[in-house]
């Protein structure tokens, strides 16, 4: 077995063919947008258009919102569970399953019904209500990922001794959660914060149903009308996974078991 | 004996501070997971009126829904299938071919993007491989081999499928790889000693204890194909109606004509992921046991 078995370098030869075919067949389409010859047009078009520019910084920005929701969400939750309320474990690591089993299109629809118009609390009728329904919507996508990895990055330091220094020094529990445990599991937010930054920034189906003016919906519609632009978009895109992705290992999270969408 | 006040004195305190660094979390789950999907629910048992029925469950059943739920079934079923086969054929070479070792990590970390590589842009590089004018496409009609003049197209069955196998199999990779590593050196030792070759080994000790992690992310990749919309959407439009497809278009124009039907759709879809997910976490838990 020293030497490589055949059937395993087959194996992973032809692996390697059907992961790297569909980059370089990419790349090679968004180059060919001038006629006989290979150039950057297709990029160069994209990054001029405004509807780029805006759509990629709005979903930039809800993505940073999205982030920061979740992470005020989760840290508490988690450092809770752990010091002072482990009964809660189960139940609160059965909700962040959650967005895993229901489809996002369920999600949204039920938003939708729930939230619409002619309900209670209408947060789609106003166009700033659905961008906070949009965001809590990424909240929940980005909930499992963001999670498990505060929770892993809490179990790597000794929060009950931080906990009881702190508390030994007189300080309350939100300055303990601010100024003592966040900056202690700065590398595992940052790491969940990457990773929900990925999903989050090209999703589609919580975008589009909810009309907001997001990065998705925009990708959709070039798809849909334009020839070259789309490979050079999603170039671009598979190199934003990657940057996130690389940032999150680098910042030491756990390798990520596959969003879903 | 003297123990029995003292633990009954410091037993009921509610940590009221605790509760309340947890509240936001559990206001958030009632308000943006559970409500909405709650409200389908009810909406799926309703009838215009808001009387109970069980008319739209049965109605699921008319020609063009099961048409949909099928192609998604089959969709789902073929991806995964496909899926977890080569995820697993692939970690096994990576983690166990006696290959390279620059290979594992590099695995691993592709896997990692490739598993977030979906939607939208996953579709456009598969328009641009397999599509028409699609590099591969080109390539081989250049050596002799027309796909699309023996009837592949990338728009259909087979061409979704194909497309999806490209977050199916590294989602297989990374949920496969931690199993394969609880297989013990010892256990392949222990079976060489008494004389068993490499076949017997797989098929007596390494199979037997890694089918339910595979059966396990097989269920998980049939979950995660049937819930996904936006790769479908994007490289059919809406000529594809699977399950998912029907549902965003009856968000956007009631096109059953039907809202509750609509819920009754919803809930199909949310039944089928939640029994495959429930399945994998049972079968996940057993295997656990191997891994410890």
């Amino acid at each position: 077995m020293k030497r490589g078995h055949p059937g395993a370098w087959l194996a992973v030869a032809l692996g390697g063919l059907y992961f790297l075919a569909p980059l370089v067949a990419t790349f090679e389409f968004s180059l060919r947008m001038r006629r006989g010859v290979y150039s950057f047009d297709a990029y160069r078009v994209v990054f001029a258009s405004g509807n780029f520019q805006a759509s990629f910084l709005y979903s930039t920005v809800v993505a940073l919102v999205t982030i920061v929701v979740a992470a005020l969400i989760v840290v508490p939750t988690a450092y809770f569970v752990q010091l002072r309320l482990p009964r809660l474990r189960g139940i609160v690591e059965f909700i962040t399953l959650l967005p895993l089993v229901i489809p996002a299109i369920v999600l949204v629809f039920g938003f939708i019904r729930l939230y619409g118009s002619s309900s209670v609390l209408p947060l789609t009728a106003t166009s700033l209500g659905a961008d906070a329904l949009l965001t809590f919507g990424y909240v929940g996508l980005g909930l499992p990922y963001m999670y498990r990895s505060v929770d892993s990055g809490l179990r790597a330091i000794d929060v009950r001794t931080l906990t009881e220094a702190a508390e030994s020094q007189g300080a309350g529990a939100v300055t303990i959660l601010f100024q003592v445990i966040l900056p202690n599991i700065r590398s595992a937010i940052l790491s969940g914060a990457f990773l929900t930054f990925a999903i989050v920034i090209g999703e589609f189906t919580f975008a589009s149903l909810l009309d907001r003016p997001a990065f998705g919906p925009y990708l959709q519609l070039i798809g849909a009308s334009r020839a070259y632009e789309p490979a050079a978009l999603a170039v671009m895109a598979f190199a934003l996974t990657w940057a996130c992705l690389g940032l999150m290992q680098l910042v030491g999270g756990a390798p990520a078991a596959g969003a879903r969408r | 004996m003297s123990a029995a006040p003292t633990s009954s004195r410091r037993l009921p305190a509610p940590d009221f501070a605790a509760w309340l660094g947890v509240a936001p979390f559990f206001v958030f789950a009632a308000m943006f997971l559970i409500a909405p999907t709650a409200w389908l629910l009810v909406g799926a048992f309703q009838d215009h009126e808001g009387v109970f029925t069980l008319g739209n469950i049965v109605r699921l059943g008319q020609p063009s829904i099961r048409l949909s739920y099928w192609l998604s079934l089959e969709v789902s079923a073929a991806s995964a299938i496909l899926g977890a086969l080569i995820g697993l054929a692939l970690a096994l070479a990576a983690l166990r071919g006696g290959l390279p070792s620059w290979l594992r990590p590099t695995l691993t970390t592709f896997s990692g993007v490739a598993s977030n590589f979906a939607g939208v842009p996953l579709a456009f590089a598969f328009m641009a491989t397999l599509g028409r004018l699609g590099l591969v496409t080109v390539l081989l009609r250049n050596v002799g081999i027309d796909l699309y003049a023996h009837g592949f197209n990338i728009l259909t069955f087979w061409g979704l499928t194909i497309t999806y196998l490209y977050f199916q199999i590294p989602l297989m990779v990374l949920v496969v790889t931690p199993a394969i590593d609880g297989l013990k050196s010892e256990w392949a030792e222990a079976a060489e000693m008494l004389g068993a070759n490499s076949w017997q080994y797989w098929r007596l000790i390494g199979l037997p204890i890694l089918w339910p992690s595979i059966i396990g992310a097989a269920l998980l990749l049939f979950a995660n194909a049937f819930g996904a919309i936006a790769t479908a959407y994007a490289l059919t439009g809406s000529s594809f109606n699977i399950a998912p497809i029907l549902l965003y278009a009856q968000i956007r124009g009631d096109v059953l004509h039907d809202p509750n039907l609509g819920y009754a759709l919803a809930l199909g879809m949310l039944a089928i992921t939640g029994a495959s997910n429930l399945a994998y976490l049972a079968l996940r838990a057993r295997s656990d046991r191997w891994l410890r």
